[in-house]
C-alpha cells in the first residue's frame, strides 16, 4: 500500500466542516436472507466531511455506502440524507439519487454512449437541462479531470484511470452535494491509481462531502478527516486520521492495520 | 560471467533499410490460395475432393437449369422441346421447364389481386423501404423521415385493402386522441391514470365511435379506393405482408414481455411467464387453426373478423414469445453494474430501461432477433395449410393444372430463391448493424 499518494501540499482552505447534517443514519440494520450484514449503524455526516471508511472484506463497507442512495434497503433504523427519509417512496429515492453521486470498483459507464453522452445523459434526462448547456457543463468537468479531449471517444476506448475519472465526472455533472466512492482504484495500474486520487484530492479542497471506501491509507491520513473501521457489519472504531493510524485502540483495528500497512 | 561482457561487441547501425515487397508467395491470389487451400497435404487433398465435388454437383444441375424451355404452354410442350434439343437420358427428358414460371410468376406475387391495382401493392413496397430507411439505416438518411415511418402503418393497410379514406384517417384521430388526452391527464392528474384513460378513449373511439363517423363522413365525401377482398390476397405479397406485420409489432411486444418477465410485481412477472410459455409450448400450426376456425365460435355471430388480421394476430403473438425469450437473453447478459450506474444517476426505470439498459440488451440479441425475424417470415408459409394462399399454396393450385401436372422442382425453386433473397439480406443487414454499433474498439 503506497504510504503517500500526493506529492504536492493540499489546499485547506476550503476544506470547512460546517454544523449542518447531510447524512444521519441512525440505529441501521440490514439483512441479505437470514445473514446480519449491518447491525446498528449510527453515523452523522456533516457538510464538507471527507471519511475514509476501511475495514476486512466482508465487513459490509460497501453495502453501507450502497444503502445511502438506496442500491440497497435497509430494513430497520433510518438514513435521512439532506433532509430527506429513504423510504420506499420512489420519488424520494430518485431525488436523493440525483444529489449524491456514486463511484464503482468497475467505473459502470455504459458503453454505448460516448464519453460526453456519458456525462450529458442524467442532466438531460433527470434534471430536463437543455442539450447545449449539459455538454458545456460536461466538458467543463472533463477538463476538470483533465480528459476533455477524449470527450468522443467511446469508454471502450480508455486506460482504466481516464474510464474512472471520467465516472467522476459523469456524477459531479448532475452536481452532487455529497460524493460516494466504493472502491475507485481498486481495479486500477499503481500509476493510474494516482491520478484518480488526485482528481479525488481536488474535489475535497473544494469542500466536496466525500465518503469513501478505499484500501488508500495514504489519502486517507492525507484527505479524510475521519477514518471509519468497520468489521462484522458494525462500526468498531472511528477516530481522526492521525489518532487512527498511530494510536488505534480495538485489537481489531491493530490486527487490521498491522495486515495492511506490512508493519 | 563477466566474461559474456568481455565478449559483446559494441554495434551502431549506419545505415536504415529500405522497407520491401513481401515474397510473391505470400501476397496475392497465389499467396492466398497457397495459405487458405494448399497449407499442408491434408488440406490440399480436402481442397481437390471438395473442388471435385463442387464440379460434379454442378455439372449435373447447370444443364437442367439452362434449359431453353422459358415459352413452353405446358409440361408435354416442355419435354417435346428437350427431346428436340437431345437432352434426354434414361429417365426421360432432363432440363427445366420454365414455361410454368414464365406463364406463373405474377401470379407467385400477387395471387388473386386484382391486376389493373397491381401499382398499389408495388407503391405500399417501396413506401415501405421508404419507411424503413430511417430505422434501419438512421445515420445516413433525414431523421424527420421518421415522421413517415410514424405514419406507415396508417397508409400500408389501406393501400392493400383499399376503401374509404376516412378509414385510416379515423385510425390516426384515434391516436391522436388517446394522446391529448394522455397528455392532459398526465399533467392535470398523474401519468397512470393519463394512460388508463388515454388507452380507453382511444380504444372507445376505434371500436364504438369511429364506425359511425367514418360511415357518415363517406356518405358525404366518397373519397376511395377500390376495396380488395382479403380472399383476393395471395403469393408473395402475402407473405411479406403478414410476415412485416408480425415482425414489426413481435418485437416491441417481445421487449415488453421481457420486461415484465424480470418485473417484481408478481402478477405482471407470472402474466408474461404464463403467455410465454404457453406460446412457446404450442405449435405455430395450432394457433393458425384456432384463429381460422375455433376464434369464430367465440366471437359474437355476425363480427366479421378478417382471416388475414386473424393470421397476423396469432403471428405475432407467437415470434413475440421468442422474442421476448432472446430479449430476456440480452438483458441477462448485462451485467448488474449498468443498472447501478443507471439508478446511481437518479434515472427513473423507464429512462434507465430505454437509455441505458434495452440499447445494450437490443445490441447484444441482434443475432438472436434477426434470427427470429427469419423464422417468423418463413413459418408465414404455413398459412397455406388454413387455405390462405401464399406461394406454396398456390404452387399446389398450379400444380392442379392439367398443364403443369408433375411439375415440383421448378416452383419450389422458384419460391426458395424468392424466400433466399429476403432472409440472406436481413442476416447480412444484421450483421452490418453489429458491425455499426461495435464501440468497443475502432
Ligand atoms: N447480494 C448479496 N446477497 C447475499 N449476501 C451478500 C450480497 N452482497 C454482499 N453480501 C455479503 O455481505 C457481506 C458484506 O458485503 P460487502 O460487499 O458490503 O463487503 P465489503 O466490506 O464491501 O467487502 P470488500 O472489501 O470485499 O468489497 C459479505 O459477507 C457478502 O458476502
Ligand atoms: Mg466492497
Amino acid at each position: 500500500m503506497s504510504e503517500l499518494t500526493t506529492d504536492r501540499e493540499i489546499d485547506r482552505s476550503k476544506m470547512q466542516i460546517s454544523d449542518e447534517v447531510a447524512i444521519e443514519i441512525s440505529k441501521m440494520n440490514k439483512w441479505y436472507g437470514t445473514f446480519h450484514v449491518l447491525r446498528d449503524i449510527d453515523l452523522t455526516v456533516y457538510r464538507g466531511e471527507r471519511i475514509v471508511i476501511a475495514g476486512p472484506s466482508g465487513s459490509g463497507k460497501s453495502t453501507l455506502i450502497r444503502c445511502i442512495n438506496r442500491l440497497e434497503e435497509h430494513q430497520a433504523g433510518s438514513i435521512v440524507v439532506d433532509g430527506t427519509e429513504l423510504s420506499s417512496d420512489l420519488k424520494n429515492i430518485d431525488k436523493i439519487r440525483s444529489e449524491v453521486g456514486m463511484c464503482f470498483q468497475h467505473f459502470n459507464l455504459f458503453p454505448h454512449l460516448t464519453i460526453l453522452e456519458n456525462c450529458t445523459l442524467a442532466p438531460i434526462w433527470v434534471r430536463k437541462v437543455p442539450k447545449k448547456e449539459a455538454e458545456a457543463t460536461a466538458m467543463h468537468f472533463l477538463e476538470k479531470v483533465k480528459i476533455p479531449d477524449q470527450a468522443h471517444k467511446y469508454p471502450g476506448m480508455l486506460s482504466g484511470g481516464q474510464q474512472q475519472r471520467v465516472a467522476i465526472a459523469r456524477s459531479l455533472c448532475m452536481k452532487p452535494r455529497i460524493m460516494l466512492f466504493d472502491e475507485p482504484t481498486s481495479a486500477l495500474d499503481p500509476e493510474m491509481i494516482k491520478e484518480v486520487l488526485d482528481t479525488m484530492i481536488e474535489l475535497a479542497e473544494e469542500g466536496m462531502t466525500m465518503l469513501c471506501v478505499t484500501h488508500e491509507m495514504g489519502f486517507a491520513r492525507q484527505v479524510a478527516n475521519r477514518v471509519i473501521f468497520m468489521d462484522q457489519g458494525q462500526i468498531v472504531e472511528q477516530n481522526e486520521p492521525e489518532e487512527f493510524f498511530n494510536n488505534p485502540q480495538s485489537p481489531r483495528t491493530k490486527l487490521f492495520l498491522s495486515q495492511i500497512l506490512g508493519h | 560471467m563477466s566474461g559474456v561482457h568481455a565478449h559483446t561487441v559494441a554495434y551502431v547501425r549506419d545505415t536504415m533499410l529500405d522497407q520491401k515487397e513481401p515474397p510473391s508467395t505470400s501476397v496475392g491470389a497465389i499467396g492466398w490460395a497457397r495459405q487458405n487451400l494448399f497449407s499442408g497435404w491434408f488440406n490440399t487433398i480436402l481442397t481437390i475432393i471438395v473442388l471435385g465435388l463442387v464440379a460434379f454437383v454442378l455439372g449435373n444441375i447447370l444443364p437442367w437449369i439452362f434449359s431453353p424451355t422459358w415459352n413452353a404452354a405446358s409440361l408435354s410442350e416442355c419435354r417435346e422441346i428437350l427431346a428436340a434439343a437431345g437432352s434426354v437420358s434414361d429417365h426421360g427428358t432432363s432440363g427445366a421447364c420454365w414455361g410454368v414460371i414464365n406463364e406463373r410468376w405474377v401470379q407467385l406475387l400477387f395471387g388473386f389481386y386484382p391486376s389493373h391495382l397491381y401499382w398499389r401493392p408495388i407503391l405500399a413496397l417501396v413506401l415501405l423501404c421508404v419507411a424503413l430507411a430511417p430505422i434501419l439505416f438512421a445515420s445516413s438518411v433525414p431523421a424527420k423521415l421518421i415522421y413517415f415511418s410514424a405514419l406507415y402503418p396508417f397508409i400500408f393497410p389501406w393501400l392493400l385493402w383499399g376503401g374509404t379514406v376516412w378509414g385510416p384517417l379515423a385510425a390516426l384521430a384515434g391516436v391522436v386522441i388517446g394522446y391529448v388526452v394522455y397528455s392532459v391527464l398526465s399533467e392535470r392528474v398523474n401519468a397512470l391514470l393519463g394512460l388508463i384513460v388515454g388507452v380507453a378513449a382511444a380504444l372507445i373511439w376505434w371500436f364504438v365511435l369511429s364506425g359511425y363517423v367514418v360511415d357518415g363522413l363517406s356518405s358525404i365525401l366518397p373519397i376511395g379506393l377500390e376495396t380488395v377482398e382479403s380472399r383476393n390476397f395471395g403469393g408473395f405479397m402475402l407473405s411479406i405482408t403478414i410476415g412485416v406485420v408480425a415482425i414489426a409489432c413481435s418485437l416491441p411486444l417481445g421487449i415488453v414481455l421481457a420486461l415484465g418477465r424480470q418485473s417484481d410485481l408478481m402478477i405482471v412477472k407470472y402474466l408474461c411467464v404464463g403467455f410465454i410459455e404457453f406460446i412457446r409450448g404450442v405449435p405455430l400450426i395450432t394457433l393458425l387453426f384456432v384463429a381460422s376456425t375455433l376464434l369464430n365460435i367465440f366471437m359474437p355471430p355476425g363480427t366479421n373478423f378478417d382471416i388475414i388480421l386473424r393470421v397476423m394476430i396469432m403471428a405475432t403473438l407467437f415470434s413475440s414469445a421468442y422474442m421476448a425469450e432472446v430479449i430476456r437473453g440480452g438483458l441477462a447478459a448485462l451485467p448488474k453494474g449498468q443498472y447501478e450506474g443507471a439508478d446511481s444517476l437518479g434515472l427513473d426505470y423507464w429512462q434507465a430501461q430505454r437509455l441505458v439498459i434495452m440499447p445494450q440488451a437490443l445490441k447484444i440479441s441482434i443475432p438472436g432477433i434477426v434470427s427470429t425475424f427469419i423464422g417468423m417470415f418463413k413459418d408465414t408459409t404455413l398459412v397455406s395449410i388454413i387455405g390462405l394462399l401464399d406461394p406454396l399454396g398456390l404452387s399446389n393450385a398450379i400444380r392442379a393444372d392439367a398443364n403443369w401436372n408433375g411439375i415440383v422442382w421448378e416452383l419450389y425453386g422458384f419460391i426458395a430463391l424468392l424466400f433466399f433473397v429476403i432472409c440472406f439480406a436481413m442476416s447480412r443487414y444484421s450483421m452490418y448493424l453489429e458491425r455499426r454499433l461495435r464501440t468497443d474498439r475502432r
